[in-house]
């Protein structure tokens, strides 16, 4: 049976060749980089050299990159560290309803130690409007984070506008790459923010890795108290494979990335074109200015867990943001911030390509997901339309 | 995360479709929470002779109305209504614990194509 992987936003395989530079750190050069004899040192090197090829990735300063554990961290780290180092100065913070729970979740936290927190709203893309971030700020805002491009939806999001904003307004602006950084070319210089998360398992590099860009100069406060890693800013003995992993996978998406971004972009139009003939069918985010591999939908009248299932069944992997494929038992709070009514959001399918997906790949899927579509329809007392009103009344979720 | 009889119930379920002269017909759900289930019944001598259901949901959703219409088959309407949500469950090999209330609403929307029968033929 063919296996054809087109969730590259929960995660990448890793690359082989980020593994072979991984290997020796696995094995033989264990050393702790704080240790001062050679295999210390050797250690040390190592994480230099990566913070060098991270920061190539995005045109930053090596010193100006901090490695965390992973992307949710470095959100968490961004958020709380800003909020807290400027209290002072105010408690008021800005993010988007298009965030990550990372950050969703980390403003919910600083808003029960007392800070105001507005969760902007988007349009029918999801795209945040940079009129509407001007127009929230008050005396009190201290920092402002909005994601670069959402998983969930694909669309890229106004960053230089916003980050322009915030520079005239004084106030910090982070910005949640984890999704771009690596698929997409991310200048810092141009882009403008004052913090920048990625995440290496998303561009081919290893799991337990990840970053934040953190400005030169800019005060932050730690996240993880402990030992002077990472200049005292986050303390725990370093991840060394993984973080030479993440080094490898960064160097690796800059020299390939025209390449990479070209070869996905053109199974993604395949893809979004040769599914377009299914009737109710809606691609969901903004329909040119999103991720190269991303194609996002919500089919009506059916379910995503379902269509999950059965395409898993056929050997085909992919993701929604339905509320029975969710732990949460929510629909996703990205599709219904866009105005998708929550019964076609229970509809939602996410197909992201990779850089090792084939033409004959998409073929398998264009040929196999209509099948899948219609046999559940089959099933579906809507396939005529929303007409039969359920009488269970509000939903009952119990964990 | 679904047992293997969950996924045989949702990979072939059993008796989908609808009973165009259906002596009642019930329906819970909500297409909010993800799952609507509805469910037909024949009636033959206070025994049900036929079930159909429609259910738009989940695998667990789908595999619970194939489920309980076929245990349904036969029974009396005594019988058919002291059937719950455990006893779909249990006959399935169990469902994944956040799956138990929201996908298992096969035992409530036969207990309304019941009362429907019913109140038509008071």
């Amino acid at each position: 049976m063919m296996k054809c992987y087109f969730d590259h936003v929960a995660t990448n395989p890793l690359d082989t060749r980020v593994l072979d530079a991984m290997m020796p750190y696995l094995k033989d050069d264990f050393g702790n980089p704080l240790s001062i004899y050679e295999p210390g040192s050797k250690a040390k090197e190592a994480i230099e050299n990566a913070r060098g090829q991270v920061a190539s990735l995005i045109n930053s300063k090596p010193s100006e990159i901090i490695f965390t554990s992973s992307g949710a961290e470095a959100n968490n780290f961004a958020l709380r560290g800003i909020a807290l180092a400027r209290q002072n100065e105010g408690k008021h913070i800005i993010v988007s309803r298009m965030e990550h729970h990372s950050i969703l979740n980390s403003a919910r936290f600083l808003e029960k130690m007392g800070f105001a927190v507005t969760f902007l709203p988007v349009d029918k893309h999801g795209m945040v409007d940079p009129d509407v971030v001007k127009k929230s700020i008050t005396k009190e805002t201290t920092l402002i984070s909005i994601i670069h491009a959402s998983s969930e939806i694909g669309t890229i999001e106004p960053i230089e506008e916003i980050s322009e904003i915030a520079k005239e307004k004084k106030i910090i602006f982070h910005t949640d790459a984890v999704a771009a950084a690596g698929n997409i070319p991310i200048n810092i210089k141009e882009l403008g923010a004052d913090l920048l998360s990625m995440a290496a398992h998303q561009f081919y590099g290893p799991k337990g890795a990840g970053a934040l860009y953190v400005r030169e100069g800019l005060r932050i406060v730690p996240l993880i108290y402990g030992g002077i890693q990472e200049n005292g800013r986050r303390a725990g003995t370093e991840n060394v494979p993984a973080i030479v992993g993440m080094g490898k996978a960064a160097e690796l998406a800059k020299e390939e990335m025209n390449a990479r971004i070209e070869h996905v972009r053109t199974l993604r139009d395949r893809l979004i074109k040769g599914v377009s003939s299914v009737e109710n069918i809606y691609l969901t985010g903004h329909p040119d200015n999103r991720l190269p591999g991303h194609a996002s939908f919500c089919v009506e009248f059916i379910e995503g867990e379902a269509m999950l299932l059965l395409l898993a069944a056929k050997g085909i992997y992919a993701a929604s943001g339905s509320a029975c494929s969710s732990k949460a038992l929510k629909a996703s709070p990205v599709l219904l911030a866009m105005g998708i009514p929550s019964g076609l959001a229970q509809g939602s399918i996410v197909f992201t390509l990779g850089k090792d997906n084939s033409g004959d790949d998409i073929e398998y899927l264009i040929a196999e997901f209509p099948q899948v579509i219609k046999r559940l329809r089959e099933i579906s007392p809507y396939a005529k339309g929303w007409g039969i009103k359920g009488e269970g009344g509000e939903c009952i979720v119990q964990k | 995360m679904y047992s293997a009889k969950v996924m045989d119930h949702f990979t072939n379920p059993r008796n989908v479709g609808e009973i165009p002269d259906a002596d009642g017909i019930g329906t819970e759900g909500n297409p909010t929470c993800g799952d609507v289930m509805q469910i037909f019944i024949k009636v033959e001598d206070n025994r049900i002779v036929d079930a159909k259901f429609k259910t738009f949901g989940c695998g667990a959703a789908i595999a619970v109305s194939s489920m309980i219409t076929e245990l349904v088959k036969g029974k009396t309407l005594e019988e058919a209504l002291a059937m719950s949500k455990e006893t779909v469950a249990n006959e399935l090999g169990g469902l994944p614990a956040q799956k138990m209330h929201c996908s298992n609403l096969g035992a409530d929307a036969l207990r309304k194509a019941i009362e429907d029968y019913k109140s038509k033929n008071e």
